[in-house]
């Protein structure tokens, strides 16, 4: 055992998984909420009745027969995306960039036919990509446009912004930019590049790329660093307002850049993992001891996110002295 | 209050499992390890006469427990013989019985005793009436006198009594003592002089006889030793002793003045007694004792049940164990295996077919079905036909497998049937998922894992110690379910965390 190691970790507050599920996500997250995020199909919906904006739902495949009736639909959209409504890390996720005669091209250019996609979408309702394994239905949706920032920062695949909410205070954020390794998709274990965000003014800070500390996109070539978030404040207060939404405590939520749409809610992680940490190049814990100790005094979104810019921002990195010496959480 | 809730629970599960583990351990004595034995005293009266052709009836006084000894068992062997026993007053008391008999006569007492290592059993039975202590003219004088000499040296009855069989071992000369004791100076004599002395300052005293199980002899001696009653109990004072207490090796087998067997229409009569030793298991000692302290523990225990049902938990006890070891290399350590438990039943058939060849087994098969789960993704097959798929390939192979080594003369392939194949299939199609999306080196990573982890819990769950005492001792579960609710809110890193998190301390 590397004691200094643990010290030093402590020290900077780097939250493992056994502190964020004793402590936040098993006292923040009532279980019975957890339906509302693992179904994007109902985060979705409860999201457009609370106005806030998420990408297009084109239709649901909900039963097996339907399968049959899908290309119709997909004839009235030049592109499209299939999701499982209770997939997770990204998995069974299709994009689609257009169509070929009778077939379907994905993102890497490469055709899909009907066959295929009917047999993917066949996949999704039995439960393949869903959590536990319980029969799903397949989303179709909007195909989020790239935004020209991220242009030259990610290789094929749409980034997202992850940022971690605590009782409605954004805490920490980051941008996962797809590489070529992560085969399009923005999930960090499957390579893609994790930046940080600086939550006082939206700059981004320096990447991790399979656990390396980065500056430049390693397809590209372009720096990832010191990029300007448009609309930063409205990111923020879109992840705030998931507190209410949800009625979960603790939660990641991931948001899409549209070119022309802007920001849209994608969806919303109740056991947000913690890479955001390597990232940020700092711990969790000093940030969220910080909001759980002044969230009551906050009575509004406004004041939620100016306390966090207050207080999150890149500058004052640990400023909070805080006191974690125990091993376990007993004091609950 | 959930603090509170929570150390209280705690507080009880350990108190409960520690409590319990304690008292067998040490006032049953039950072993904390297989196969551990305690010595057993084998007693032994064998009692000879000859008969004369006419009924014969024998009275001979039975031991009882003690409160340093506790009988296991008692036997008596008398061919012919009808046979009662009763307690007079505070003995117990065998009386064999014939309508006719001829010639030599053996009948046999035997009775296994046990040392206690707690003397937990005081005698409290009340006295009865207080003796008559006969004396009459000068030796009531003496009687009188001696009594006064020592009550005025003497503080309590403790030391009354010492101070008075130090007379009677002439420790100090003394003349009443010799008036007292004229011409006879047997120790039954010397005692039986000092319960009627006491009897004369109304102190009840009585005279016990028993045997000394200290080594292995042909034919014990009897001895003698004084009880008495003080504070609500029978308190023992050795004869040749200058404190209160006896050895504790004396056996108490009777009270009083009576002889130990009595005969009616016979002579030569003789008993001998002989000590033998013998070894017994520990275990069964134990429960032996148990049933004599605490009946109801027993009664309430796994020893209560069939031995069938016994051997089934004896099995299903070691699951926790592996469980909570489980808990610890995934939650402190942070290893990941397949499917949480997965290992746990593993190594359960590990034990049948031993490790290495569990393990050759057992990554055959996987190596089959992933084989045939990975080809199987080319044509797209539903969730649950391509788990059916799998299982039954799983299957088939197992039994081609149990064939081929049947035919190449080895004997451990043949186990290869007792794997669990639902656990298997499941492993098998999550392993093939974790290739499909985070490549082979992550999902041959985890599998090696999760083998290292059955090998761990084979290893643990079949220690001999941990397979004894959590069958000896299920209250270990107890332990087990405080030990498990505290890991429950460990928030500390996990072992393998740190590597992850290593890259942000190098700056």
């Amino acid at each position: 055992m590397n004691f200094r190691l643990i010290k030093r970790l402590r020290k900077m507050g780097v939250m493992g998984v056994n502190r964020r599920n004793t402590w936040y996500t098993l006292m923040y997250n009532p279980r019975r909420l957890y339906s509302l995020v693992d179904d994007k199909l109902l985060t979705k919906q409860l999201a457009i009745k609370a106005g806030i904006a998420v990408p297009e739902l084109y239709g649901i495949v909900a039963t097996h027969h339907q399968i049959r009736d899908m290309h119709t639909l997909f004839k009235q959209y030049p592109d499209f995306v299939i999701k499982p409504s209770h997939g997770s890390g990204g998995n069974g996720v299709l994009i689609m960039s257009g169509h070929y005669k009778d077939m379907y091209r994905k993102l890497n250019g490469l055709l899909m036919s009907k066959e295929e996609l009917n047999n993917h979408v066949s996949d999704i309702l039995s439960g393949i990509y869903s959590l536990g394994g319980q029969p799903d239905k397949a989303m179709i949706e909007y195909r989020v446009q790239l935004h020209p920032l991220f242009e030259n920062i990610s290789y094929q695949g749409m980034p997202d912004i992850r940022i971690v909410v605590l009782l409605g205070v954004p805490v920490m954020s980051m941008v996962r930019l797809p590489t070529r390794m992560s085969d399009g998709k923005a999930n960090l274990h499957r390579g893609a590049i994790g930046v940080g965000i600086d939550i006082a003014k939206g700059v981004t800070l320096t990447g991790v790329w399979k656990n390396d500390i980065i500056i430049e996109h390693p397809d590209t070539g372009i720096s990832v660093t010191d990029i300007k978030i448009p609309k930063w404040e409205i990111l923020l207060k879109l992840a705030s307002t998931c507190y209410e939404l949800t009625g979960l405590g603790y939660l990641g939520v991931d948001i899409v850049f549209d070119k022309e749409k802007g920001p849209l809610l994608l969806e919303v992680n109740a056991r947000p993992g913690l890479n955001i940490q390597i990232a940020n190049r700092t711990g969790l814990l000093q940030r969220l001891k910080l909001v759980e100790q002044h969230y009551r005094g906050l009575k509004n979104i406004d004041e939620r996110i100016s306390f966090a810019q207050k207080n999150f921002g890149a500058q004052n990195i640990s400023p909070h002295k805080i006191n974690i010496r125990t091993f376990f959480s007993m004091d609950w | 209050m959930r603090k509170f809730q929570f150390y209280l629970l705690l507080f009880s599960l350990y108190t409960i499992g520690f409590g319990l583990f304690f008292y067998k351990f040490y006032v049953l004595g039950f072993p904390l390890s297989e196969g551990s034995e305690v010595d057993i005293w084998n007693v032994e009266a064998h009692i000879t006469f000859d008969a004369q052709n006419e009924p014969a009836k024998i009275s001979f006084f039975i031991p009882q427990n003690t409160q340093n000894f506790l009988i296991l068992s008692e036997n008596f062997v008398s061919k012919g013989y009808g046979l009662s026993t009763s307690t007079v007053n505070t003995n117990r008391q065998a009386i064999w019985g014939i309508n006719r008999a001829e010639g030599r006569q053996d009948l046999y007492y035997i009775v296994e005793v046990n040392k206690i290592k707690f003397k937990k059993f005081l005698d409290y039975s009340p006295p009865s009436q207080l003796k008559q202590h006969g004396f009459e003219g000068h030796r009531l004088l003496a009687a009188e006198a001696l009594l006064s000499d020592v009550q005025a040296r003497s503080a309590d009855i403790d030391s009354l009594v010492v101070e008075l069989l130090k007379r009677f071992n002439n420790l100090q000369h003394d003349k009443n003592v010799e008036v007292l004791l004229g011409e006879q100076y047997s120790i039954e004599r010397k005692l039986e002089l000092i319960t009627q002395i006491l009897a004369l300052s109304d102190i009840h005293a009585r005279i016990v006889n028993g045997i000394e199980l200290k080594e292995l002899v042909k034919e014990a001696k009897l001895i003698q030793w004084l009880e008495v009653y003080t504070n609500y109990t029978w308190k023992s004072y050795g004869p040749f002793l200058a404190k209160p207490g006896i050895p504790d090796d004396y056996f108490a087998w009777w009270r009083g003045n009576d002889p130990l067997v009595q005969l009616a229409g016979g002579n030569n009569l003789h008993v001998n007694i002989s000590v033998g030793l013998k070894q017994r298991e520990a275990i069964n000692a134990a429960i032996k004792r148990g049933e004599i302290i605490n009946p109801w523990l027993l009664d309430f225990s796994l020893f209560s049940l069939p031995i069938h049902t016994q051997i089934v938990y004896h099995m299903l006890f070691l699951i926790p164990v592996g469980a909570f070891l489980i808990v610890f290399l995934r939650n402190i350590i942070g290893i990941e295996t397949f499917g949480t438990f997965m290992p746990i039943l593993i190594a359960l058939s590990f034990r049948e077919t031993h490790l290495l060849w569990g393990i050759i087994l057992f990554s055959l098969l996987a190596a089959i079905g992933l084989a045939i789960r990975l080809y199987l993704e080319y044509f797209k097959i539903l969730v649950v036909p391509r788990l059916t798929f799998v299982l039954t390939v799983v299957i088939l192979s197992m039994a081609v497998l149990s064939i081929l080594f049947q035919k190449l003369g080895i004997e451990h392939g043949l186990y290869v049937a007792i794997f669990p194949m639902v656990i298997l299939t499941m492993t098998i199609e999550r392993m093939s998922i974790i290739w499909e999306e985070r490549g082979a080196s992550v999902a041959i990573r985890r599998g090696i894992w999760s083998l290292a982890a059955a090998a761990l819990a084979y290893f643990f769950m079949f220690n001999t110690y941990v397979k004894h005492v959590t069958f000896i001792f299920p209250e270990i579960l107890f332990i087990i379910l405080a030990s498990t609710l505290i890991l429950g809110r460990y928030s500390g890193y996990r072992l393998f965390e740190l590597f992850r998190f290593k890259e942000l301390v190098n700056d």
